[in-house]
């Protein structure tokens, strides 16, 4: 199977821990058709699961009213993921983890996720909520992180 | 839709040393508290002493899971204990080190390294 060029998945998931496990093989197979490599598959889908975590515990607070909407955009050389939910997005990035303050019970040991996104994709962004928009977030991975 | 996590502890020696293994399996994520925890909390002080996280069966871990590994370092740190971990894929690998995990714990690829120091 070969992917056009801007081709688009969509999946909706439940907001209930673990659906993230089903974006994630969900972005895997699609970036694996697109020829990405293994660690950065394994990347996008940390990445990923981190965000719709945050869309399932924080946007949608675990209600079984609403859903998580992943949204895979395909690029040349690109694959842009927006995960949106009913929240009404973030106020504030949390701060870059500090191992010390959380081995000193002085951070809460949480806390680490948008840390890892931002880490691990080329583009991280959070949109709050408009009243012509949901609030979303929107990831974008490289096929070749050099390239970045 | 998440997996449980199944723990299974091992006692073993190594240089006449005693160490406990945690065997984990399934997923590490919010859902793992008591696993991880709630097993470091029934050891014995000389079973924390020298402890081995092994994460060669583990499908899946988020940042949950691994703030639940930090609360267990810092545990076995107040109580003087050492923690080292092995079986971590090469990405958990790169991730537990971007937290700063490798500070307090040692990774190795597989249980008989972890086991030589």
């Amino acid at each position: 199977m070969h992917l056009k060029r801007g081709a688009t998945v969509e999946i909706m998931l439940p907001s209930q821990l673990g659906y993230e496990k089903v974006a994630m093989s969900t972005a895997a197979s699609v970036a694996k058709l697109m020829g990405f490599s293994e660690d950065r598959v394994e990347d996008l889908k940390t990445a990923l699961a981190e965000a719709c975590i945050n869309a399932i515990e924080h946007g949608n607070g675990l209600s079984d009213e609403y859903k998580v909407g992943v949204e895979l955009s395909v690029n040349d050389d690109k694959l842009e993921v927006k995960i949106v939910d009913e929240g009404s997005g973030m106020i504030k990035q949390p701060a870059k983890p500090d191992i010390d303050r959380k081995m000193h019970g002085e951070e809460d040991a949480r806390g680490m996720g948008m840390f890892l996104i931002q880490a691990l994709v080329d583009e991280a962004e959070w949109v709050p909520s408009s009243p012509s928009n949901k609030s979303y977030a929107r990831l974008m991975i490289r096929l070749n992180k050099e390239k970045a | 839709m998440q997996q449980d996590t199944k723990v299974t502890v091992d006692q073993k020696t190594s240089n006449n040393n005693p160490i406990t293994i945690l065997r984990f399996s399934g997923d590490i994520s919010s859902a793992s508290q008591d696993a991880i925890l709630g097993t470091f909390n029934r050891l014995s002080a000389s079973e924390q002493a020298r402890l081995m996280l092994d994460f060669t069966k583990v499908d899946y871990i988020n940042s949950s899971g691994i703030a639940l590994v930090i609360q267990l370092l810092m545990q076995a740190s107040k109580a003087g204990g050492t923690v080292s971990l092995f079986g971590l894929t090469p990405h958990f690998q790169k991730v537990f080190t971007m937290v700063g995990i490798t500070k307090y714990a040692q990774i190795h690829a597989d249980e008989p390294a972890a086991s030589a120091i």
